[in-house]
């Protein structure tokens, strides 16, 4: 083993990306069995490798892999530390989880002879997500984007048996998505074309001299608004409700628990280890453009799924607004507003993996997951509509669960910077979210039966074990927050410790 | 497994009885209608059996959270409540709940009492929203459409106060870094915001709506099980938080004024009751408010007594209810002779809550008049005397009169089931036990009590007041019936100034209602004003909702950068 360890950097994006080309070969034979087991394995052996990083950065140092044993600043670098660790292992682990719920969410949604090409799609998208995680190049994170973004089309876009609104949902995320990226691009171009570097290590040094450099500041604009559209922020977010909607049941669980939280890991890497808040522009960004719009996010995301019928379509919105309270703890810079973000990048992974998971329980029994068919479904699908409640319990916020650790370190976050009228609103916004989630619990437990005539059954163990274990981490999270409190301040403190 | 051990017994007793509410799902019917009377029954020994300490002290985050503070103030509150639960699940065995309702009770119970115990401000905020979320099945279990409504409301007030009471404990911490849950005053940080919160619990004027909306619309033992806890809950916490503060004496005899009119005109006996119960709540505050010794003593008594009467009125009203389908003052009438024992039981809960010598009320209520006295607020003092007038007339004559006594309706009803009558026998029994021997309640008050209430003054003075508010009653009932007799009673100008009283109480009381409506409504406007012009935001058409077209969100992306690129020379 021991010649393995020092190349598992590496090893962490080489074998998704070499299994994807593989994982086509079993289109020879159809032999859709296996490429399910071959993707879950390389799933597994993906979270085996982010858990022995992150005990690695944890207990010892930041690891620093050239790539080609060229030396960083002039190859590409693979940088791991405590915050892409965490992340890492939040992206691999949830593939892990949800890829035995896979195999009969997708036989049921997926046209049988597109399996294999999707789970290959599935295995380019986890390696796109986690090469733009691990690596420590500008650029680089640039390919990995498309990597990520590219094949997330296409997994939206299968989504096209269940609802042809599928194709234009996968063709505006492919318009918007392409921009976000391009203005990514072009902001890594800037930054440049003044420093000669594309290391983010080296850029961060370099960028010191240089705050007055007016492309610098249009660099860090194109920056910020491309990953803003990335993850997105309010009103870049129209790309989102439609993809995860259409998207087939996997998709959703794995893009609203991973793809989002990719791209704030992303934004917090510029906004904090290669600017940084002793800019002025960019306190003047935290101040002027990304506190209104979380805290107008938070909002407007909790209304508009207030009144949606669909149930992934109101998770897709309650998904925006949950990005605000993230980009609220941004705008913040303090600890307990960082560490909020960090800590709501893996607790709101648990609570959205958990619902939409449970939301491909309904599918597969039901076929759809607008509000007015599941009525009554909580008598006959006890367990899926169970834990659909508790994962609602999370993302309110309730103690004992995950939603409210994030929450009240946001809080704590509001009241250090001074801005108590803020966290009124948190508390208000949270009530909002009372009320969406009691609109399932009234559709799903006080209104009567509508189709008596056909016995709906409780969805398959394979899908049930994976959502309780989700449900289940959810709690423990709750209760035993030591592990990513402690993690979350310790990247808090690196992120600000630097600046001020 | 000893560490274990260790931690967790004793357990507070408020968390058995959740427990308690989980496993009352899973027993079979019989068992589990049993098992819901024995279990606080024998949390009381288990009680009993522990010492002042503080037990079950865990960490959270990196707080030690007291889960289970014995002292005598959480001891006598505990076991009141533990009583409450107790008569009220025996009381519910008459009337035939469902699981949902038993262990809905419990759970309530088990909120409310782990609440008490609770040590720190994390553990209070938990157990009073567990208490506030599972009251509401109470109301639910009506299942008619008003009961649903009325339980919303009444949801939206709990959890509201509970939303005010994070925001004011969040403050607080952040500021002293303390969650210790002991005395905090209107000055400590967040102090304000808790009291807001303890205050919409406790109904206070203007914040007391949801108490008669809600109470009088759950089901028949879900009203008796609902009146003990909420607000002698957030009386508890007021005692323990906000004792001495002086604004609190104002509140209270507001609050323990104005009910009474309410209560006068109200036709729901059972409605009738909660204004009553409301009145009470009053002097209970004015006591914490005065904050002496004599007062918080006389609050905690009276609390303690007053769970008991209220309980047992509301018991032979569920009675009346059950049996005659009706709780209509003006609908009922002549029922002693049906229902002899419920009457009788009714009789006891009257005096008691009129404060007859001998009945539990005289022995408590006194107190904090007395305090009020002592330290000269003559003022307030007055005000309770009037108040206590208030409540003679409309719990102790007006409640069994029209039910009992007033012109035979001809209803031809049975007596109340056998559990019904042996709950309300048990309380009537600890109501005159408590009046008879007051020591048995004194030793376990926090101070010690040197107030004798068994003095001819006291006894005197007492006797006095309710017989004129008794000749009150007399005498504008006869004139009610019999108006033009008015001319031969030869009165004197006592007697015009109570009617002349009277009536400028009902029509101010028209006019005060009809005040209150306009606010009300133009609250609902402004409301639902909000709520429609969120729904056209929101809905499938609106401006949020819909996807819009791409060149339009283009826009959005390029105005944002513009916005970022333009901070540069801002």
């Amino acid at each position: 083993m021991n010649f393995i360890m020092p190349h598992l950097p590496v090893l962490q994006v080489a074998i998704p990306l070499i299994a994807a080309p593989i994982c086509v070969l079993f289109t020879f034979g159809g032999h859709r069995k296996v490429a399910w087991l071959f993707t879950l394995a390389v799933s597994w052996v993906c979270f085996l490798i982010a858990g022995a990083l992150l005990s690695r950065v944890l207990l010892d140092t930041d690891i620093s892999y050239a790539i080609g044993n060229w030396p960083p600043p002039f190859g590409i670098e693979y940088r791991v530390d405590p915050i892409n660790a965490f992340v890492l292992l939040i992206i691999s682990g949830i593939s892990a989880i949800a890829l035995p719920f896979a195999r009969l969410s997708v036989e049921k949604e997926i046209e049988t002879d597109r399996h294999i090409l999707f789970y290959t799609s599935y295995l380019l998208c986890l390696t796109g997500l986690l090469g733009v995680t691990i690596t420590g190049d500008a650029f680089n994170i640039f390919v990995f984007l498309e990597i990520s973004s590219l094949s997330t089309y296409v997994l939206i876009a299968t989504g096209v048996r269940q609802d042809r609104r599928a194709l234009t949902a996968a063709y505006n995320y492919l318009i918007l998505g392409t921009i976000g990226a391009t203005f990514f691009v072009i902001g890594i171009g800037l930054l440049y074309m003044v420093t000669g570097t594309l290391n983010i290590a080296d850029l961060a040094e370099r960028l010191q001299p240089l705050s007055d450099n007016r492309v610098v500041h249009a660099g860090f604009a194109f920056i910020v608004i491309g990953m803003g559209l990335k993850l997105a922020l309010f009103p870049m977010h129209v790309w989102l409700p439609n993809a995860y909607t259409y998207a087939p049941s996997l998709v959703t669980v794995f893009l609203a628990a991973t793809s989002t939280k990719v791209s704030v890991y992303v934004l917090l890497r510029f906004l904090f280890t290669v600017f940084g808040p002793s800019y002025d522009f960019v306190n003047l960004t935290f101040e002027f453009v990304l506190l209104p719009l979380a805290i107008v996010a938070m909002f407007a995301g909790s209304i508009t799924a207030i009144f949606q019928t669909n149930a992934k379509r109101l998770f897709a919105y309650s998904s925006v607004a949950q990005l605000g309270y993230m980009m609220l703890g941004v705008a913040l810079s303090n600890i307990p507003g960082l560490m909020a973000t960090i800590l709501h990048i893996f607790n709101h992974a648990l609570m959205k993996g958990a619902l939409f998971m449970a939301l491909g329980c309904v599918m597969y029994r039901l076929g759809t997951v607008s509000l007015g068919s599941m009525k009554g479904l909580g008598r006959s699908m006890p367990w899926t509509m169970g834990a659909l409640i508790l994962g609602g319990l999370s993302l309110i916020g309730v103690p004992g669960t995950v939603g409210f650790i994030s929450k009240w370190h946001l809080i704590l976050g509001t009241l250090e910077a001074g801005f108590w009228p803020i966290a009124i609103l948190i508390v208000a916004s949270s009530l909002l979210a009372v009320i969406y989630i009691w609109k399932i619990v009234e559709v799903a437990y006080l209104e009567k039966e509508i189709n008596q005539e056909k016995t709906l059954k409780e969805a398959p163990i394979s899908m049930l074990a994976p959502l309780w274990v989700l449900v289940i981490l959810n709690f423990y999270f709750g209760i035993d927050a030591d592990l990513t409190t402690w993690v979350a301040r310790n990247v808090a403190e690196t992120f600000l410790g630097g600046e001020s | 497994m000893t560490a274990v051990a260790e931690i967790l017994l004793p357990l507070n007793p408020g968390i058995w009885l959740i427990v308690g509410a989980l496993i009352a799902v899973l027993l079979p019917q019989t068992l589990s209608r049993w098992f819901a009377v024995i279990l606080p029954v024998f949390l009381i020994a288990f009680l009993f059996s522990l010492n002042l300490d503080n037990y079950g002290t865990i960490s959270f985050f990196d707080y030690s959270l007291e889960t289970f503070r014995l002292d005598a103030l959480s001891r006598v509150f505990g076991l009141i409540f533990l009583i409450a639960s107790a008569l009220g699940n025996l009381y519910a065995l008459g009337d035939d709940v469902d699981k949902l309702q038993r262990s809905a009770a419990l759970a309530y119970a088990g909120g409310a009492i782990a609440a008490v115990f609770a040590g720190d401000m994390i553990t209070l905020f938990i157990f009073f929203e567990v208490a506030a979320v599972a009251s509401v099945f109470l109301i639910w279990a009506r299942r008619t459409e008003r009961a649903f409504a009325a339980g919303m409301r009444y949801l939206i007030f709990q959890i509201g106060a509970g939303v005010i009471l994070l925001a004011g404990l969040l403050i607080h911490f952040s500021v002293t870094g303390s969650i210790n849950f002991d005395k905090l005053g209107l000055d400590a940080p967040g102090g304000i915001l808790i009291l807001i919160a303890f205050g919409i619990k406790s109904a206070f004027p203007l914040v007391h709506n949801w108490l008669q909306d809600a109470y009088p619309e759950a089901t028949i033992s879900g009203t008796v099980i609902l009146s003990g806890f909420t607000t002698k809950l957030a009386i508890y916490a007021l005692a323990r938080s906000y004792a001495g503060t002086e604004i609190l004496i104002w509140i209270g005899a507001v609050m323990a004024i104005l009910p009474i009119f309410y209560a006068i005109i109200e036709n729901d006996l059972r409605r009738v009751l909660t204004y009553s119960l409301n009145n009470q709540l009053g002097f209970m505050v004015v006591g914490i408010g005065i904050g002496t010794e004599m007062a918080l003593n006389g609050t905690i008594s009276h609390a303690f007594v007053h769970i008991l009467y209220k309980a047992l009125l509301l018991m032979s009203m569920g009675a009346v209810l059950l049996r005659t389908g009706t709780c209509n003052g003006s609908e009922l009438g002549g029922l002693v002779k049906t229902m002899p024992w419920t009457a009788a039981f009714c009789i006891v809960g009257a005096a008691s809550a009129s404060a007859f010598p001998l009945f539990s009320g005289f022995i408590s209520k006194s107190m904090i008049i007395t305090a009020a006295g002592e330290q000269g607020y003559w003022i307030i003092w007055l005000i309770l005397l009037f108040a206590s007038a208030g409540v003679l007339y409309h719990s102790g004559i007006r409640i069994p009169y029209f039910a009992f006594f007033s012109e035979d309706k001809g209803h031809r009803v049975k007596e109340a089931p056998w559990p019904m009558l042996v709950a309300m026998g048990a309380a009537a029994f600890l109501c005159i036990i408590i009046g008879v021997f007051p020591v048995s309640l004194y030793a376990m008050l926090p101070f010690s009590v040197d107030y004798v209430p068994y003095t001819a003054y006291h006894v005197i003075n007492q006797l006095q007041l309710l017989m004129f508010a008794a000749l009150a009653f007399t005498v504008l009932k006869l004139i009610k019936i019999y108006p033009s007799d008015t001319r031969g009673i030869n009165l004197d100008t006592d007697w015009v100034y109570r009617k002349g009283l009277m009536s400028l109480i009902i029509y101010s009381n028209r006019y005060l209602s009809t005040g209150y409506r306009v606010v009300c409504d133009g609250a609902v406007g402004i409301i639902s004003e909000v709520i429609n012009s969120a729904k056209q935001l929101g809905n499938n058409d609106g401006i949020l909702s819909r996807t819009p077209a791409l060149g339009s969100s283009i826009a959005w992306i390029s105005g944002l950068l513009l916005l970022v690129l333009l901070l540069r020379f801002a």
